[in-house]
């Protein structure tokens, strides 16, 4: 069941987010009354005992009994609070062996969701009420998956595999954001999150392995290249990061070794694939690869596509 | 460092400098503050020089908070945007925080706290001081070369990306390398000066609070931004020659960068707060006229902080991709640093208790600072909570987190200490009405732009975003808000001091009525401090042991006096 | 309200302050407070010098625990008579170092400066050995990290994940350059304070009673030599 959004947190929709606002909410209440306990008495000491003529103030004491338990009490509440969290932790830490296994790749900026049998998405989609496993890479810097409605988060690390599992509770949609600070897009790496029922998550996955019903190949490719080449190439003959889409195809081009190359199929599966083998010259060698992110039938309509731009 | 600095003899700097005259008066010219080797003309130009940074960082501040004001494009763009912060953290942090308190009023303050005519090795002073000049020269050029956007924690592989930025990012990690060397500098400097140059008399039990804050705190330095400076090293031959140590490409860790990075920057966070606490310790027992409560513990409490600073540092890590048992002990080990905390929030509050409490400006940020740093410590528990953290980690609560620590731990403790000790400084006494207001405005503000903050955070708005989605836009609305008010208290402060140190009526040497050393000698002091070496023979707060005269309000509107 | 002995010792010379001698700064009181200071201020600056190093030490256990076979098959490229020789030489200079602060101490000036040329003469030594060792590797290709370039080690010979990850014996010469690098800046500098106390030496700065100088510039030289005790068998002797 979603549980409403509460003053301080976000809707709960995965099965930790119960247990995580009992702890944040205890914790909360504890420092309140900690809070106010001790300014409580400050406030009220600064008025009794504010400078009047002719009262001096007392010389300080000593109080043995005083000191050691405003010493030893918070090491009882303190320990108290590291259970808790601690206790927490444990839960999200380790995911049950049936999880559905998502793998996930992030990139400089867009998210990669692909299912066991090969779909690929770019909003995660999820069954209700089953255990789903993220396993994510990154192909280039740190990135950070972010769930505030399913509390979970947990950093994609390039040269490591992470992982993090949620079980959603209740069917809708809701935020999907990166939490490591990547660079310039950092805050449009936000998605969303669809949870759906186990027939359409089904549906999904069969749909999703290849074009769109009713669309061409070549559209495909269109939208792909939307997706995850746009911020780089541009169709209009101007120079974004990396060289335009424009008459590109069949182009003789000079690498930064000298070499010249002719944009032809091979050449561009290589440039998706294993983008610093040959770097275009008077470009940076930043492209990302896609080997993973793209499969075969995906890289095919992108070739497609690339040819019609002129 | 080595034995020419010990050697040479004579007047402050040879130039016939009359040591029994006013330090600001005592030698004049350019050269006399430049060359200068007194402690007092040092910490002076460090108050000038950090002051600005603040400034400079604050109006950062103000753009980054202005960006954020509504949805999508306000006034600049995401790439603006990221430099805006990061160099907003950077000037913070490096430029301002570190050398705030250690760098400008322990400088001064310290050698008369203690009775001594100088620090140990005057002329580290001076360099450590040029150097830091020199740190902040790197990191302008920085900018010019179009600025850094890598976050104040300068994460790899980010930034070792991003190739139109090679020159910039190499310069500001140098830069940031060589404050470090002269926050090193201060430190040494502070370490050897307690140990040898107390006053006869002045045992280690009568130390005022702020000597051993001061001490502490030098102890994370000297051993703490060693660490730093290897990383910062390793990151600029990372980026210059790809050493591969680093950078996952080149079969390095990026992981190990952040241990590396923490393992300063978390005892850097003690190296802020404990001057600050040092501060308050000085003004509460000043203004309540009452040796502070449990004297002794609050010492050490210092002491503890900086060990246990140094045990700490994964907790920013958590997410990270730790192994379970190594984000496990971290969170245990989070939890004992509030043990100190505790001990001297507790200790203060008792102090109050039957005390003869004046609320003068330096008495309200002393009291701005109980309240806000209990919310920000406080808050740094839920961060040190493991399950809580996950959620919560890289958002605005975090944010929030740390500006109640930094902005309404360190900055009150460094404004109330410029407040209580500008008349000794300066010898001039300022407007204490005003500057009363400008605390009341900066309290407030300061609760409206971050309090809003730790809502969107839990809620789950992640920092370092340009853009956000609309849920959160009435709060940012209001944070915004919160950052003028926050603006029109600083710059009634900057103008209180400005017209003081004008127009200001002359201090008489011990306006507060304190008991403390550094206001027996002249207001502002001679340039070797005291006339005679002082033999100790009562502690800094024993007010019970001073004589009516001494305890006598030579502000003219004190309030409740 | 008793003052320590401590303290009643410094009011004590305090009264003396007649005999101020001319190498006591003003804002000391006795020769033994300024002499201490000296001494103490050089110690917490070796310590962090320590921790400097000590950065680096992690990073090399780190990377050396997670493949230590890269480490083992990369340091044979390293010449271990050549580090052998210069950690003879090292620990040598140190005792001519310490011999300096013997003789300086008993006020044999010429002595002194017979001592610390041949600390200096054996830091050179050390210097140009690393340089014939540097030059081989340059020469070998055994750059660090991204220039790493023999044809002994395939880069892409280990595939950690899908992106050609290479293999880490880069990482080793990353190190290695990194470590040895920074010793030998320390070398230059320590020479550098050496030879200035030589000078002041021979100037005549020093006697029985104040040779403060000597004594710290050599501890800085036991730091040196000390740090590269742990460099050579991390380095050289694996395995
Ligand atoms: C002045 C600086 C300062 C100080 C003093 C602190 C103090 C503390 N900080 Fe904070 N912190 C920062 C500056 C500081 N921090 C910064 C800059 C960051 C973010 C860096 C970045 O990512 O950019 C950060 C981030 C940060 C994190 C990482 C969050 C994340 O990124 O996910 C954590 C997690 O544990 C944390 C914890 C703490 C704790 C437990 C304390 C404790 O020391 C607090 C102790 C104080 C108290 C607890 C209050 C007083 C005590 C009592 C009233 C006693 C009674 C209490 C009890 C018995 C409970 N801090
Ligand atoms: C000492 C430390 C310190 C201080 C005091 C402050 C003070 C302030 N900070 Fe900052 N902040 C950091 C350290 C600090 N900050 C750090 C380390 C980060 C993280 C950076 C990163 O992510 O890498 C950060 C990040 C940060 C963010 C998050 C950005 C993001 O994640 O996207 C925000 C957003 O609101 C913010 C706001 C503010 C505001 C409004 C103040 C206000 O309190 C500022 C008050 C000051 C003024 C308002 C200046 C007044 C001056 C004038 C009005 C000019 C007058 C001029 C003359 C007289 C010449 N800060
Ligand atoms: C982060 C930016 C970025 C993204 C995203 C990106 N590219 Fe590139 N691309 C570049 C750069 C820079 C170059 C030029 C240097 C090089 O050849 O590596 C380039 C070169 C190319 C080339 C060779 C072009 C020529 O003129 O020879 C092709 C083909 C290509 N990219 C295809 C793609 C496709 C298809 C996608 C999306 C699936 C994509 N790129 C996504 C940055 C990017
Ligand atoms: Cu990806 Cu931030
Ligand atoms: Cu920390």
């Amino acid at each position: 069941m979603t549980q409403e959004p509460t003053f301080q947190l976000p809707p709960a929709m995965s099965t930790f987010a119960a247990r995580y606002d009992e702890t944040y909410y205890f914790i909360y209440w504890l420092s309140v009354l900690l809070f106010v306990g001790i300014i409580g008495a400050a406030a009220y000491f600064v008025w009794k005992y504010r400078r009047r003529p002719g009262v001096d103030a007392e010389p300080t004491g000593h109080n043995a009994i005083l000191e050691a338990s405003w010493t030893i009490a918070p090491i009882i509440i303190l320990a108290v609070m590291f259970h808790v969290g601690f206790r927490g932790y444990l839960d999200m830490a380790i995911a049950p062996g049936n999880a559905l296994e998502v793998r996930v790749r992030a990139w400089q900026w867009g998210w990669d969701f692909e299912y066991p049998n090969g779909a690929h998405s770019n909003d995660l989609k999820v069954p209700v009420n089953k255990p789903v496993k993220l396993i994510m890479s990154s192909n280039d810097v740190i990135h950070s998956l972010f769930v505030p409605a399913f509390r979970i988060k947990k950093d994609v690390v390039p040269g490591m595999y992470t992982t993090v599992w949620f079980e959603a509770t209740s069917t809708g949609e809701t935020d999907l954001f990166c939490a490591e600070y990547c660079g310039k897009d950092h805050s449009a790496m936000m998605r969303k999150v669809f949870i759906v029922t186990d027939d359409e998550f089904q549906k999904f996955l069969e749909e999703s392995s290849g074009p769109p019903s009713g669309m061409s190949t070549e559209d495909w490719g269109k939208k792909i290249y939307g997706e995850k080449c746009k911020s780089c190439h541009s169709l209009d003959g101007s120079k974004v990061i990396g060289p335009t889409f424009k008459h590109v195809w069949g182009e003789m081009v000079t690498m930064t070794n000298g070499e010249i190359v002719k944009v032809d199929e091979n050449y561009v599966r290589e440039s998706i694939l294993d983008p610093l083998a040959k770097v275009v010259a008077g470009y940076p060698p930043v492209m990302p690869t896609f080997k993973g992110t793209l499969g075969d039938k995906e890289i095919d309509a992108l070739i497609k596509f690339i040819q019609t731009v002129k | 460092m080595t034995a020419s600095n010990i050697a040479t003899s004579g007047g402050h700097d040879g130039h016939g400098v009359d040591l029994n005259a006013n330090y600001l008066k005592a030698a004049s010219g350019w050269r006399s503050w430049v060359f200068t080797l007194d402690h007092k003309r040092i910490g002076m130009m460090y108050l000038a020089a950090v002051s600005l940074a603040f400034l400079a960082g604050g109006v950062f501040a103000l753009l980054v908070r202005l960006e954020l004001m509504s949805m999508g494009r306000t006034i600049m763009g995401p790439e603006m945007y990221n430099k805006m912060f990061t160099l907003h953290g950077l000037i913070m942090v490096f430029l301002f925080i570190i050398p705030a308190i250690p760098g400008s009023l322990a400088n001064f303050i310290l050698p008369m706290q203690l009775g001594a005519k100088d620090v140990a090795f005057p002329k580290l002073n001076l360099l450590s001081f040029w150097v830091y000049c020199v740190g902040a020269i790197f990191a302008l050029i920085s900018i010019v070369y179009g600025a850094v956007d890598t976050g104040w924690t300068f994460y790899t592989p980010y930034s070792l990306t991003n190739p139109q930025a090679q020159t910039a990012v190499i310069s500001l990690v140098l830069g940031a390398f060589i404050l470090g060397f002269s926050s090193i500098l201060t430190g040494l400097n502070f370490i050897v000066t307690i140990h040898t140059l107390r006053a006869p008399g002045l045992t280690w039990k009568r130390l005022p609070l702020f000597v051993w804050a001061t001490y502490a705190t030098s102890i994370i330095q000297v051993l703490a931004t060693p660490v730093l400076a290897i990383t910062l090293l390793l990151l600029v031959f990372e980026r210059i020659f790809g050493l591969g140590i680093f950078d996952p490409r080149l079969g390095g860790d990026p992981v190990l960068f952040q241990h590396f990075f923490w393992f300063y920057s978390h005892p850097a966070v003690y190296i802020m707060i404990v001057p600050g606490m040092g501060v308050i310790s000085e003004i509460i027992a000043t203004f309540s006229r009452r040796a502070i409560f449990g004297y002794f513990a609050v010492a050490m409490s210092s002491l503890a902080l900086a060990l246990l600073g140094f045990l700490v540092w994964a907790h920013h890590m958590f997410v990270a991709g730790m192994s379970e048992f190594a984000t496990m002990l971290f969170s245990a080990l989070t939890f004992l640093v509030a043990i100190p905390s505790g001990v001297k929030v507790f200790n203060w509050t008792a102090t109050l208790y039957k005390g003869s409490i004046s609320l003068a400006p330096p008495m309200l940020y002393a009291l701005a600072f109980l309240f806000l740093f209990t919310i920000g410590g406080l808050t740094g528990l839920f961060l040190g909570t493991l399950s809580v953290d996950i959620h919560l980690h890289d958002t605005y609560f975090v944010v929030a987190h740390f500006h109640y620590v930094m902005m309404g731990g360190t900055v009150m403790g460094f404004f109330g200490g410029v407040l209580y000790w500008w008349p000794k400084m300066l010898g001039k006494l300022y407007n204490v009405k005003w500057a009363s207001i400008s605390a009341g405005l900066i309290f407030v503000g300061f609760n409206v732009t971050f309090l809003s903050q730790f809502i969107m955070g839990s809620r789950g708005m992640p920092r370092r975003y340009y853009d956000y989605l609309p849920q959160f836009e009435l709060l940012h609305r209001v944070s915004t808000v919160g950052s003028w008010i926050i603006g029109l208290g600083v710059m009634i402060t900057v103008g209180v001091l400005i017209v003081s140190l004008f127009k200001g009526k002359a201090a008489p040497p011990n306006p507060w009525g304190s008991a403390a050393l550094e206001w027996q000698t002249e207001s502002p002091p001679i340039a070797q401090n005291f006339a005679e070496t002082p033999i100790i023979t009562r502690g800094p707060y024993d007010y019970h042991l001073a004589t009516k005269a001494e305890l006598y309000d030579g502000f003219p509107t004190q309030r409740g006096g | 309200m008793t003052n320590s002995s401590k303290a009643a010792k410094l009011s004590e010379a305090h009264d003396a302050h007649a005999d101020h001698p001319s190498f006591v700064a003003h804002h000391f009181d006795t020769p033994v407070q300024q002499f201490d200071a000296a001494k103490l201020g050089m110690w917490v600056f070796i310590a962090t010098e320590i921790l400097m190093f000590g950065g680096l030490f992690v990073a090399y256990g780190l990377f050396r625990g997670e493949e230590p076979s890269v480490f083992v098959a990369a340091h044979h490229e390293l010449n271990k008579t050549m580090g052998a020789l210069n950690t003879v030489v090292l620990l040598f200079s140190s005792l001519t170092a310490a011999l300096a602060v013997r003789s300086a101490q008993v006020g044999k000036k010429n002595l002194t400066s017979a001592y610390l040329v041949i600390t200096l003469v054996c830091a050179c030594v050390f210097l140009v050995v690393k340089y014939f060792e540097y030059t081989h590797k340059i020469h070998e290709g055994f750059l660090p990290g991204r220039y790493f370039g023999h044809p002994n080690f395939d880069l892409n010979q280990i595939a950690h994940w899908e992106a050609p990850l290479p293999a880490r014996a880069n990482v080793f010469f990353g190190l290695y350059f990194m470590m040895t690098g920074l010793h030998g800046l320390h070398v230059l500098i320590g020479m550098s304070i050496l030879g200035w106390v030589l000078w002041r030496n021979i100037r005549g700065d020093f006697s029985k009673e104040y040779f403060t100088a000597v004594d710290l510039g050599a501890l800085y030289w036991h730091l040196v030599d000390l740090v590269w005790i742990y460099l050579f068998p991390l380095l050289y002797l694996i395995g």
